[in-house]
């Protein structure tokens, strides 16, 4: 029998929530305040693995371009903030637009004067886009590598368009927050960023419950038939087109909390969000923690992210090398993920490989059986 | 073309870049039938299905299900129409437990809202129970699909298609790798499914499709070559040319 599937203890699982809750409250005392930020940031991250989880290892949906949704959400926060903060500046608008000679807010961000409007672009936005963008291509069946490709191509078309844009995003130099003001304080002060680690936590929490919403019953159920077998889906009846438009606009409006959440930790959103390599990272991080799991996109993204940092600290340049160790680790030894291999067989192998457990020698499930254990 | 049938396909040509799959096939089913349709390989047969759920579009003729053109209509909505359709070799989604397969296959309506809010009903989960009662898989109920033996997920597959509720049931090859048991039983149930739905069998083995005691049509390159009893195109001299071949002299 799986480790998934042993029913834990009530009691085992209230005091772990319990635990989880009091570091998060506890962390800002715990760690410095380095240390802190890096965590919050790491964890907003993995809000946006919680997506790509979503469209990948639930529905198939392998997208390299998650970083343009991860961007918009970050420009829209960062665009608020500039915005808010702009009062001692030419003619009330962000410092930047004095550099090209821009006069007047462009009008598409005048609604971001509205904190109300913001709250929601944030996520709407980048949902609507990858809504917009999903349904195009999903309505004519573009899928497998070329659904890969055709996604990479369109986060290069955002990356060479926001870099291009001086007088409406600031271009290249994208947008800084940290010297921003936020209901009177200092967005990058430390206040405020234990405010916004406290903030993230508890999004990566309710975007976990929400994610295993989405896939618990019928709904997920068919997510995973169009992984598996999409023509078997569509001759049941079921439109794949509508329900892969869904889940990937749901994974679009969480890249775009994620990445509202990373700007204003980070201090900064610019096009670099929407790099190929980052868009890669994202997959890596779900790769890595265990796909289908969502716990293990979640602890993918906060681990790698803080080995990263770590490893970057004491052996610079080394980190690109075990990444991508790592990611050849996962694809040819452990096809499910560190969590997927954890919930399966892999420890019962391992302690079988070394003699401490006995082996088996029929089908699993018969050898349960056999022995009336279940 | 009559008021009782369900589904007349008329004149239809399918073209793959020049090859014929299908010639002027026409083919007229009265509802309630149960037909079988044989033929050599590469008659056509597997080809005849995918233009009737949508997934070939014909170079020409008509397909006409309950008085509605089905030519260029997508593979769901034929689907929601009432055209169910089993596989060749067992197409059941293996990550899926034998129930949660069923779900998906009872559920109605197959909108995203509805499957993402609401509960299944109950009298979707007593149909289930039904089906899987019918098929012998009670016993499996929460094992994953792709744990169960061939015989069980071609089972399983003709529960799903059952459980859709077609008016037409489109069967490919349903006893291919099963034992004569499981044959018979199979045979069984699909005579019993007949009268209430309109089954299409399509099938090699000549003992299953004597036991369904049907009509029965040939198929010989992607044109209809012959039609009647058993017994009928057993005696047909085309058909013993093409199909059955001659006894040795």
């Amino acid at each position: 029998m799986s480790l998934s599937k042993i029913k834990f203890d009530k009691k085992i699982v209230l005091s772990f929530w319990i635990i989880l809750i009091a570091l998060i409250i506890a962390a800002p005392t715990l760690l410095p305040v380095f240390r802190l930020n890096l965590l919050g940031r790491y964890l907003s991250l993995s809000i946006v693995a919680l997506g790509v989880d979503l469209i990948w290892g639930y529905t198939g949906l392998l997208s390299l371009g998650q970083g343009i949704f991860f961007a918009l959400g970050g420009y829209c926060a960062a665009m608020y903030l500039q915005i808010t903060s702009s009062s001692e500046f030419p003619n009330n608008i962000p410092e930047f637009f004095a550099l090209y000679g821009v006069e007047k807010l462009p009008f598409f961000w005048e609604p971001f004067r509205s904190p109300v409007f913001t709250f929601f672009a944030i996520w709407i936005i980048p949902a609507l886009v990858a809504g917009l963008i999903g349904f195009l291509v999903f309505r004519n069946r573009i899928k497998g590598v070329y659904f890969s490709i055709l996604t990479q191509a369109s986060l290069l078309v955002f990356f060479n368009f926001f870099n291009g844009q001086q007088k409406l995003i600031n271009g290249t130099n994208g947008l800084k927050t940290d010297v921003t003001q936020l209901f009177g304080q200092m967005v990058g002060s430390e206040s405020m960023q234990r405010i916004f680690f406290w903030i993230t936590a508890t999004l990566v929490i309710a975007a976990w419950f929400f994610a295993k919403w989405v896939v618990k019953g019928r709904f997920g159920n068919i997510l995973i038939g169009i992984r598996d077998d999409e023509p078997r889906v569509r001759f049941t009846g079921y439109n794949p087109v509508i329900f892969k438009t869904i889940i990937f606009s749901i994974a679009g409006g969480l890249a775009g909390i994620s990445g509202a959440l990373y700007t204003v930790q980070s201090g900064i959103v610019s096009p670099q969000f929407m790099t190929v390599p980052f868009s890669i990272e994202m997959v890596i991080w779900v790769a890595v923690g265990g796909r289908g799991t969502l716990l293990g996109a979640i602890l993918g993204a906060v681990f790698i992210n803080y080995a990263k940092s770590l490893v970057s600290e004491a052996l610079p340049a080394s980190w690109m090398f075990i990444q991508g160790g790592l990611f050849i680790l996962v694809v040819t030894a452990l096809p499910e993920g560190v969590l997927g291999w954890i919930q399966g067989d892999g420890p019962r192998n391992l302690l079988q490989r070394f003699g401490l457990k006995r082996k088996i020698e029929t089908y699993p499930s018969l050898e349960v059986n056999s022995k009336g254990g279940e | 073309m009559n008021n009782k049938d369900l589904l007349n396909l008329i004149d239809i040509t399918v073209s793959f870049e020049g090859f014929l799959a299908l010639n002027k096939l026409n083919l007229n089913l009265k509802k309630g039938e149960l037909r079988a349709v044989i033929g050599p390989n590469g008659a056509g047969k597997t080809t005849f299905l995918d233009v009737i759920t949508g997934k070939v579009k014909p170079t020409k003729g008509e397909v006409i299900f309950k008085g509605k053109s089905l030519v260029g209509r997508k593979e769901h909505k034929i689907a929601r129409l009432g055209v169910g359709r089993k596989f060749q070799s067992p197409r059941i989604f293996e990550n899926l437990t034998v129930k949660e397969n069923l779900e998906i296959s009872v559920t109605t309506p197959k909108s995203p809202l509805n499957l993402i809010n609401k509960n299944i009903k109950d009298e979707q989960l007593n149909e289930i129970e039904r089906l899987m009662k019918i098929v012998n898989l009670a016993q499996k109920v929460d094992s994953k699909a792709g744990s169960l033996s061939h015989g069980q997920k071609q089972w399983l597959e003709i529960a799903m298609l059952v459980g859709q509720k077609p008016d037409l049931m489109l069967v490919d090859e349903p006893v291919a790798g099963l034992t004569d048991e499981e044959t018979d039983l199979t045979a069984d149930l699909l005579k019993s499914l007949s009268g209430e739905n309109t089954v299409v069998v399509i099938d090699h083995d000549m003992e299953f499709i004597r036991r369904l005691d049907s009509n029965v049509s040939v198929l010989n390159q992607g044109t209809v070559l012959c039609e009647g009893t058993m017994e009928t195109i057993q005696k047909d001299k085309k058909v013993i040319d093409v199909y059955l071949g001659r006894p040795e002299a």
